[in-house]
């Protein structure tokens, strides 16, 4: 089985829309906790139901993640490079998905309605309790931190995949390669990986 | 398009980099700002609770304002008045479980009753659709301030002074002196002297609100609690009892349930929805929507109010909050502060333990 160069579109589009809505959640977050202003009120408002639908696409993420293979890595790359890359992007989607969770089980623990609008309320998915409320809450900022600060690392790496090292990872994850390129053209949607003729056969998708 | 068999080095490669450090720098400041770390004059929920906490001491697992207090229990009973008004089921003719709790201001659980003549009473009701109207509301029409900026600064200006433990007068003479619209509240507190009893009190949200009805339109309202019990003319605590509050709600819980009637006020045009230091007038509508019932009283240390914010945003469909700058304040500061006690209670590293003993001196 080898990889494909580029990453598939759906992939593609989630990695993007996601980006937004993550970096959108986390300043919302970080920001809604620092004032007293009505943006408490709104901010509030938004961080939830942004935060159920971020939980929403991961999941579709994921799958879509395990069903289109994603390209391999540069295989000239240091081995103590491709180990960071790999584990910042499962530390990424670890995150991902726990941080909506964390914050809905925290707001269950702390007796609140989980109120997604004026109306719409989700279930708790904890019972009460003043001691998990308390360790949630914790986990839910610092782990935004981290959340953070790997997303800061990440785009740094993309960028010098970009500019410095001028390989195909940063091209696998925007354009996808549409100029004729040395191998047949074949269109992006379809299902099965694209040929292999450039890289290598790939060592693990990570 | 660069490929990965390009291994030639980049030209202008300090440039390059140069790019990469500013993209990422100028995201952490951006984040940094938005936290407010940048700001440190910037008014954030923990620095008004840090305020109210230095300003009473630090008591872990206890609220940071409003400490002392007792939990309760009853009914809210609508009557079907209020629903012209408002879609929230709460207001229909129907019983919603309430868990409430009495309380007095300041940080200190041990504070004595009659050191204040404001008394105070949450009220969290449980709708049967899952959804929660949360109230928080003291025994004054109005406010003393209407921001959050000027309530910061009334807290800092009223910090007792290490030498006396009480506030400096010229500094808090200073503070209501520049504050007008503290004139209102300082009034009602010189002419009231501090009630014998949680239960002939009335309760007042303060803070306007709308109610939503079903055909989406607003209505700005402001609501209270008036109590049936009006039995305080000559009844009064002894001297030297510091707890007569929550004895005497005891004693009258053991054997007859506390009424108040939800009366509800709604405004006139140009009735100020912002300004919790001003009264409306008083010939506007009022609607009696229903009787709250508290039936049983429990200490707070280990009772279902312990556990419960009461953050006046958390409404119902039914109900939203006003332009009142002081309901986001409220709620930002209120979430601190629960956030403060329950991990003094989960003993999370770093904060004092909520099982802390009770100080030997006041």
């Amino acid at each position: 089985m080898t990889a494909p160069r580029a990453f598939h579109p759906l992939a593609r589009l989630l990695h993007w829309t996601m980006a937004v809505l993550v970096l959108t959640m986390l300043f919302i977050g970080v920001g809604m906790v620092s004032t007293v202003s009505s943006k408490h009120q709104w901010l509030l408002a938004i961080h939830k139901p942004l935060g159920i639908t971020i939980l929403l696409l991961v999941v579709l993420r994921i799958m879509v993640r395990l069903r289109f293979q994603p390209p391999a890595l540069p295989a000239d790359m240091p081995a103590l490079m491709k180990f960071a890359a790999h584990a910042s992007h499962w530390l990424l989607y670890a995150l991902m998905l726990a941080m909506p969770l964390i914050g809905w089980a925290m707001l269950s623990a702390g007796g609140y309605p989980v109120m997604l609008s004026s109306s719409w309320r989700l279930p708790a998915i904890l019972p009460a309790s003043p001691v998990l409320f308390a360790w949630l809450r914790e986990a839910h900022q610092y782990l935004a931190y981290l959340f953070f600060l790997t997303i800061l690392g990440h785009m740094g790496a993309a960028l010098y995949h970009a500019l410095i090292r001028r390989d195909d990872v940063y091209p696998s994850m925007t354009t996808g390669f549409p100029a004729p390129v040395e191998i047949a053209e074949k269109p992006l949607e379809h299902i099965e990986p694209p040929a292999p003729e450039v890289l290598p056969p790939s060592d693990n998708a990570g | 398009m660069p490929d990965s068999s390009d291994t030639s080095p980049p030209p202008h490669p300090f440039l390059r980099w140069t790019v990469i450090a500013i993209a990422v720098t100028v995201l952490a400041l951006a984040f940094a700002y938005v936290a407010g770390w940048l700001t440190p004059q910037r008014l954030t929920p923990q620095r008004m609770v840090s305020d109210l906490q230095t300003n009473s001491g630090l008591y872990p697992g206890f609220r940071r304002n409003h400490a002392k207090g007792v939990c309760v229990a009853g009914y809210f009973e609508g009557n079907g008045a209020a629903s012209a008004y408002s879609t929230a089921s709460v207001f229909e003719k129907a019983r919603t479980p309430v868990i409430g709790r009495f309380s007095i201001p300041g940080g200190n659980p041990y504070a004595p009753d009659g050191g204040t003549p404001v008394r105070a009473l949450g009220l969290r009701f449980n709708l049967p659709n899952g959804q929660q109207w949360r109230t928080a509301m003291i025994n004054t029409p109005v406010f003393i301030v209407s921001t959050p900026a000027a309530f910061n600064q009334l807290t800092v200006a009223t910090r007792p002074d290490p030498a006396t433990g009480k506030p400096d007068p010229a500094r808090a003479g200073a503070f209501f002196a520049s504050h007008p619209e503290t004139a209102a509240f300082l009034g009602w507190a010189k002419t009231n002297k501090p009630s014998a009893s949680f239960a002939t009190d009335r309760y007042d949200a303060l803070n306007a609100f709308y109610f939503v009805d079903t055909h989406g339109q607003q209505h700005a309202v402001r609501w209270r609690f008036e109590p049936e019990a009006k039995d305080e003319a000559g009844a009064g605590p002894k001297a030297d009892d510091n707890d007569y509050l929550s004895q005497d709600l005891r004693q009258r819980l053991a054997t007859t349930p506390q009424r108040w009637h939800l009366l509800v006020t709604l405004a006139a045009p140009g009735d100020p929805t912002n300004d919790a230091t001003k009264m409306w007038p008083a010939d506007r509508t009022t609607i009696d929507a229903g009787t709250l019932v508290i039936e049983s009283e429990q200490a707070q240390d280990n009772a279902p109010c312990r556990d419960i914010n009461f953050d006046p945003t958390i409404l119902p469909a039914g109900i939203v909050i006003s332009d009142d700058p002081l309901l986001p304040a409220r709620s930002a500061a209120y979430a601190d502060s629960y956030l403060r006690r329950t991990r003094e209670e989960a003993r999370l590293p770093g904060v004092a333990h909520a099982d802390t003993p009770k100080p030997e001196t006041k």
